[in-house]
């Protein structure tokens, strides 16, 4: 019925356009003509140039039907990212993941790269739980949550969605979801003792995407972590406006580096540019999401890294068990859901043993990132004296003040 | 320690920085666009040829050990892609325009499919000529740490310029570009010229693209274009259609991009959202400070919005 009456409106406007224009207007109506499909294909090219990849995906989905359908035993695993799975960063710290994931007995993974958080990620879903017979499903990336998974968790009662996030409400959401999500912020925390005792500008640069709470907190931890080796560091931080702009970032890096910094870090999806321009400038810099050691021998110090296997393996234990995992799991050290990049050359033996020290405190529980008295860096006090916030409060997670030691305003 | 820093100075040096960094893709785009518009056709599909020209220089590069082997090889892949689209739209009936946009989806398609190898290993870089070697300012000798493809774009548009106004060649794609019949009264193969401009078109759009993979930023992966060979284009017409004005109008375009994280970075953070569009809104301010209501098509080649 619909291509019905798409053909009517075609011919409609074939009719329209078909009364011979004049000369002058000729002009006007070609190029009309030619920006609509300008705009189309521009539009097009956004989300054409994301599914190509994954063509090639889908279609040994397909073969594998057949063999999917009757193996009981096996448990198919489906795991979705937003970028490419190779980026050096947040897609390829899940793909390591699954990689782990799929070295289990009786396990069968399928992936899917450069998904839109759009309705091509319930597409991707469904084919993955219709064509592949997927049980259980980790959709990674932060926006496919509202309204996506939610949606397809509803049509889909018997299979399991799990993201990445910590965005669950108990009574709110569907019984078959569930969030994880890991406090990498207290591994930022190590990672700006290491920035901190190395810097010799007492400079501390951070390329951030957006003015997110997970975001700041932690360009929160990194400076806190920095300023508890050394009080003199501040840290400049430096919004992209989005989480993918290569070009963008690289000026960003070359800017910060140009003011004196001499420790870069950044929260993007992959930190590969900044890490890269960093070693080309000859400073230092630390990771995140994944490791990015092998892109700066000489200046990469070290790196906050997400321990999704750990995670992950978990998960399918319990699933395999027949029961739903806990619908919100979080977790930093102690758990075992993030980790550190190996120190670089550059860091100095005193300076390890002050981040290893604080690392066990952190995975003891000793540690508190968050004690008062704290100010923000407009002199604002935000925690007072005596007030603890640890790392399991909740507060923390919609985090809108960046501490004193950073330059920066949030707007 | 403190000698080290700039303070504000930083910002006009980072613009500076930026417009040598940031505006060498967009030079060589345009100017390979300027070519292909003069001659009286659009090619749109230069976004792909520079994604592609990106990758395979960066692929080139990897597997040959010499990037600047993997340059020309960009630049070949360009003017192949240049020459597909010359020949397809010398057929009867063919919009430029819609096989533009064909020609882009396949480029970026084809680049990102080849390119999936190629976003893990590291390539062999371009150097860069130290202009800045009288300075004792580490800042500034980093700003004017020039790439030798800057040089050549910068050089390749006064003589450009020079070549369409004064040389023979020149004036046969600006006689295709104006009247289309009048080339052909003089004998010329308007289909052929046409076919040349859109392949040296493609090749200058490859070279731009293996700046960004070789270069700056100086590596390959799938975010790395994020649409300014399309930029580019949309440049040609803002410098209305003149290698000279291209080179003006990319360096605006680079040094522009680079204020909104040079004002972050000396701590000036309002409105870094307003600031990071700073090259869209300075483009549009001149463009309508440019305008004009009687000689604004004036410099357009006239077949272009002719109907075929």
């Amino acid at each position: 019925m619909s291509a019905k009456r798409e053909h009517g409106d075609d011919s409609l406007m074939m009719r329209r356009s078909a009364p011979p224009a004049s000369s002058t207007s000729l002009f006007q109506r070609r190029l009309l003509l030619t920006l609509v499909p300008c705009l189309v294909a521009f539009a097009a090219s956004c989300s054409k140039k994301e599914e190509a990849p994954a063509a090639p995906a889908s279609s040994a989905a397909a073969e594998a039907t057949p063999a999917a359908a009757p193996a009981d035993k096996t448990l198919t695993v489906g795991f979705i990212y937003v970028g490419p799975k190779d980026d050096f960063g947040y897609n390829q710290a899940h793909h390591e993941g699954a990689l782990a994931v799929s070295k289990l007995p009786g396990i069968k993974i399928r992936e899917e790269e450069k998904v839109p958080e759009t309705l091509d990620v319930q597409k991707t879903m469904e084919s993955m739980i219709n064509l592949d017979g997927a049980k259980l499903l980790f959709p990674t990336s932060f926006g496919y949550f509202d309204p996506h998974i939610l949606k397809v968790a509803e049509k889909y009662p018997n299979v399991t969605f799990l993201h990445c996030g910590g965005l669950y409400q108990e009574g709110k959401h569907p019984k078959n979801v569930g969030s994880y999500f890991g406090y990498i912020d207290e591994a930022e925390y190590v990672a700006g003792i290491v920035a901190g005792g190395t810097t010799k500008t007492n400079k501390l640069g951070f390329i951030a995407a957006k003015p997110i709470p997970q975001v700041l907190r932690n360009i929160n931890s990194y400076t806190l972590g920095a300023r508890s080796i050394n009080p003199k560091v501040e840290t400049t931080v430096i919004f992209t406006g989005d989480w993918s702009m290569p070009v963008k970032e690289a000026e960003a890096a070359n800017t910060l580096i140009d003011q004196g910094v001499d420790v870069l870090t950044a929260h993007v999806d992959s930190p590969k540019v900044v890490i890269e321009t960093a070693e080309k400038r000859g400073v230092f810099s630390t990771g995140y999401h994944a490791s990015q050691a092998s892109l700066a021998p000489k200046g990469y110090l070290t790196g906050a890294e997400w321990n999704w296997e750990k995670v992950y393996t978990a998960y399918i234990e319990k699933v395999k068990a027949g029961q739903m995992p806990d619908h919100l799991v979080r977790g930093g050290f102690s758990s075992g859901y993030i980790k550190l990049s190996p120190y670089g050359a550059a860091v100095s033996d005193a300076v390890k043993a002050k981040a290893d020290e604080a690392k066990a405190k952190l995975t003891a529980g000793t540690l508190v990132i968050y004690a008062g008295p704290m100010k923000d860096n407009a002199g604002k006090e935000i925690i007072p004296a005596g007030t603890d916030h640890p790392q399991t409060d909740i507060s923390l997670e919609s985090m809108n003040y960046l501490v004193q030691g950073v330059k920066g305003k949030l707007n | 320690m403190s000698d080290t820093t700039l303070g504000l100075w930083g910002i006009p040096l980072a613009v500076l920085g930026g417009a040598i960094r940031v505006s060498t893709p967009f030079l060589f785009v345009s100017l390979g666009e300027c070519i292909t518009e003069r001659s009286g056709r659009v090619n749109l599909g230069l976004e792909g040829t520079l994604v592609m020209g990106a990758m395979s220089g960066y692929g080139f590069s990897y597997l040959t050990g010499s990037p600047w082997l993997g340059v020309l090889g960009a630049g070949v892949i360009g003017s192949l892609l240049g020459a597909l689209h010359g020949f397809i739209c010398g057929k009867p009936r063919v919009n430029d325009i819609a096989l533009g946009i064909a020609m882009m989806l396949l480029g970026v398609g084809l680049a990102f499919f080849l390119g999936k190898p190629l976003i893990q290993p590291t390539a062999p870089r371009l150097g860069a000529i130290p202009f800045g070697f009288f300075s004792s300012s580490a800042q500034l000798r980093s700003a004017l740490n020039v790439n030798v493809l800057f040089v050549i774009g910068v050089a390749l548009a006064p003589l450009l310029h020079f070549g369409l106004q004064n040389t023979r060649w020149g004036l046969v794609v600006r006689t295709v570009g104006e009247s289309s019949e009048a080339a052909r009264a003089l004998g010329y193969n308007v289909n052929r010229v046409r076919l040349l401009a859109t392949a040296a078109g493609g090749f200058l759009a490859g070279v731009g693209g293996s700046f960004l993979s070789l270069y700056y930023p100086g590596s390959w992966n799938e975010g790395l274009s994020s649409g300014q060979g399309l930029m580019a284009v949309a440049l040609v017409i803002f410098a209305r259609w003149s290698p000279k004005r291209c080179l003006y109008a990319s360096l605006l375009f680079g040094g522009a991009g680079a204020i909104g994280p040079a004002l972050q970075s000396v701590g000036i953070t309002t409105g870094y959202y307003l600031w990071n569009a700073a090259p869209y809104a300075l483009t549009l301010a001149i463009l309508i400070a440019s305008s004009s209501a009687t000689r604004a098509s004036a410099d357009m080649p006239a077949e272009l919005g002719a109907a075929r």
